[in-house]
């Protein structure tokens, strides 16, 4: 009790945003990323995502919470191709969160944006705000066809339509670290023991993902490689996500 | 102020009030026809995207607002400025006033209430709405007031609740008269309606006073909730919507717009109530000079949004003012310019500024200008926001349409049955213009 004491007083001082419990962070490494979409893949199946039908693909209406955007460089025969996984950045100053108002969307004490669907009433406005595109609207209540529902992951709602959702972190993935790491009376959750679907599945290990707050993580050595960047700095919207751009031969 | 040579006391009250009591089978006709099409267009298409979801419209992942948004914005924008109107030429006492303020101001109600329901039509789950409301509740969980959206509940809603008592203390010696002059359970009703009002010396004072009151807190409300709308738009980060002038640039724009629907409706009011006596040029001239003056404002605020856009220099603002200027929309682009920059010019003719035929064509053009002007704002913006690869389309599918006609002829409907309920002039300041020499009943 008394530890819930020093924490509200804590939180209830102006910037403890910036004193998080941990500060989940994850790299990409696009000099790794080959554009496989195993992480899409990945994503689809660990956070139950719906698939929409190709009519509803066509019109753009896919939910897809990681996504590799495809940019061509060069005029043909000189033509480069680079990919960058687009995810939720988490942004410590997230646009999304001034603007809901029903507070669907805030961030919590793991420097997680996070997203309560039971608790959205589909105003769409967090979707406009987000300079990334990185939220998706349920525009219907999918269904999943039998058997199909037997693949379904217990530890993630489905959502019904009207909803908007987007990238956790793979937060069971995180509650669920931290419920062992208290069990085994140790105070934090190790280094690599939170590992969230996409970056499991990554065949480059283009992706790291990890505490922030601990120095000793592998993702703060990662964040500190010179070739680290942010998407859409000058919004200054502080992501949570550093691409490590390709090394110029 | 009269056209047809001046009526006498008796003449007004049995004019205004005999489009009260005496109903027509045209009248049933055009309220059953205004019902139905509401009921055609507007609810049934809502029903059914209740029942499957937001997906029925036509908006998708890139672009999530769509016409839905951009009718509420109109619709709050034509609410702009029959209140506004009115309370500012109460105290500034402007006499042409007093005959048309009562519709005007029973416009801004009645837009207030269509573009209330365009937000319930937009959210995903409307059966949720209360919570966007500071209501004590088992969640323990206030609204975000950080969010411009909770602004807008709070802005809207005092407005909404302003504008109603301003509307029914003006009213209220024309309840009296309408319970003198009926009978039955009319004048049961009108009893209660007008608080036994007797008109007293005492009673016209303290009305006037409460009056001139509520007209001074009305004028920075009106201002307030259009600026509040565009925060909606211009507190996000996207290019295009992130300027500074926006606020401003909706209140104009508001006035504008709600100035031409006053224009439209007195139109109708005159044709098809025989209000001919007391809606005349005068009102004509004077709501045209308005027009103009807004007209040009509106102008200037669309030149500095572009030069703010083309002066900011970054690659997204200038791509956003690209596929404005030149891209798929900018044929509504240019017709929002002419109708609403360049046709209101011709009003700086007196010939057809005093013209009924024509004033009724240049104030529905306006209009047709102010609508596309809100669809612009939210279909060439939000779809293409910075990254290239996420770049989006919009296009209004037919449930969008069908509803957005809906709404005109709820607005319709809600305007036939307040010509039924509430004198459409008001009586008592009518009586007040007219010279009390020449009267002769």
């Amino acid at each position: 009790m008394s530890t819930f004491f020093e924490k509200l007083k804590a939180y209830s001082k102006p910037g403890y945003y910036e004193k998080f419990d941990y500060h989940w962070t994850m790299t990409i490494d696009l000099d790794r990323c080959t554009g496989c979409e195993a992480c899409v893949v990945a994503c689809q199946a660990e956070n139950n995502l719906p698939i929409v039908g190709e009519k509803q693909f066509a019109r753009s209406r896919e939910i897809k919470w990681i996504r590799i955007e495809r940019y061509w460089e060069g005029d043909y025969p000189d033509v480069k191709m680079g990919f960058i996984p687009m995810l939720c950045q988490h942004c410590d100053d997230a646009p999304c969160e001034t603007a809901c108002p029903v507070f669907a969307t805030y961030h919590n004490q793991d420097g997680l944006n996070t997203q309560i669907y039971n608790r959205c009433i589909g105003t769409r406005t967090c979707a406009v705000y987000c300079p990334y595109d990185v939220r998706y609207f349920n525009w219907f209540t999918y269904t999943w066809d039998e058997p199909l529902e037997q693949q379904l992951n217990p530890d993630v709602t489905v959502r019904e339509k009207g909803v908007m959702e987007k990238c956790t972190f793979c937060i069971q993935r995180i509650r669920i670290a931290k419920d062992n790491a208290k069990d085994d009376d140790r105070r934090r959750v190790r280094d690599g023991e939170v590992v969230p679907a996409c970056v499991q599945s990554c065949p480059t290990e283009a992706m790291v993902f990890g505490d922030s707050n601990d120095p000793d993580a592998r993702v703060t050595k990662m964040m500190k490689n010179p070739r680290g960047y942010t998407v859409l700095k000058e919004l200054n919207t502080t992501p949570s996500i550093v691409y490590l751009k390709k090394a110029q031969s | 102020m009269f056209d047809h040579g001046q009526p006498s006391y008796a003449e007004v009250n049995k004019d205004v009030l005999s489009v009260m009591l005496v109903t027509g089978p045209r009248y049933w006709m055009l309220l059953g026809g205004t019902m139905s099409v509401a009921a055609i267009f507007f609810f049934m298409p809502w029903i059914y995207q209740l029942f499957v979801g937001v997906g029925a419209a036509g908006m998708n992942r890139n672009a999530v607002w769509g016409t839905y948004l951009s009718n509420f914005i109109f619709w709050i924008g034509l609410s702009h400025s029959g209140t506004l109107l009115s309370a500012v030429l109460h105290i500034t006492n402007s006499q042409w006033r007093k005959s048309i303020y009562r519709s005007a101001e029973a416009m801004t109600l009645f837009s207030l209430m269509t573009a209330v329901l365009f937000v319930m039509v937009h959210l995903g789950r409307v059966w949720y709405v209360h919570w966007s409301f500071p209501i004590p509740n088992q969640m323990g969980l206030w609204p975000n007031f950080r969010s411009p959206l909770m602004f807008d509940v709070m802005a809207i809603t005092t407005y909404l609740i302003a504008s109603s008592i301003f509307i029914y203390m003006g009213s209220l010696p024309d309840f009296a008269a309408v319970r003198d002059a009926s009978t039955g359970l009319r004048r049961r009703l009108y009893t209660i309606f007008s608080f036994g009002w007797r008109g007293t010396a005492r009673e016209w004072h303290t009305l006037g006073w409460a009056y001139t009151f509520f007209a001074v807190f009305v004028i920075p409300l009106a201002v307030s909730v259009h600026s509040i709308v565009s925060w909606d738009f211009a507190l996000s980060v996207v290019p295009g919507l992130h300027h500074t002038i926006f606020a401003p640039y909706f209140v104009c724009g508001a006035i504008f717009s709600g100035t031409a629907g006053i224009v439209t409706v007195m139109y109708c009011l005159r044709k098809f109530l025989n209000f001919e006596r007391y809606i005349g040029q005068e009102h004509l001239d004077n709501l045209g000079k308005l027009l103009i003056l807004l007209s040009m404002i509106w102008s200037y605020i669309n030149i500095l949004e572009l030069f703010g856009s083309w002066y900011g220099g970054t690659s997204f603002e200038l791509e956003a003012l690209k596929f404005k200027l030149t891209g798929f929309y900018a044929p509504l682009y240019w017709e929002m310019i002419l109708f609403c920059a360049f046709v209101p010019l011709l009003m700086f003719s007196r010939k057809i500024r005093l013209s009924w035929n024509k004033m009724l064509v240049v104030s529905i053009l306006i209009n047709i200008g102010m609508l596309t002007e809100r669809f612009i704002i939210v279909a060439t913006s939000q779809p293409r926001k910075f990254l290239p690869d996420a770049f989006g389309f919009y296009f209004p599918s037919w449930i969008e349409i069908s509803i957005t006609v809906g709404s005109f002829a709820i607005f319709a409907t809600l305007f036939l049955i307040f010509i039924k309920c509430v004198p459409a002039i008001s009586i008592y300041e009518v009586k007040e213009t007219l010279k009390p020499l020449r009267r002769n009943a």
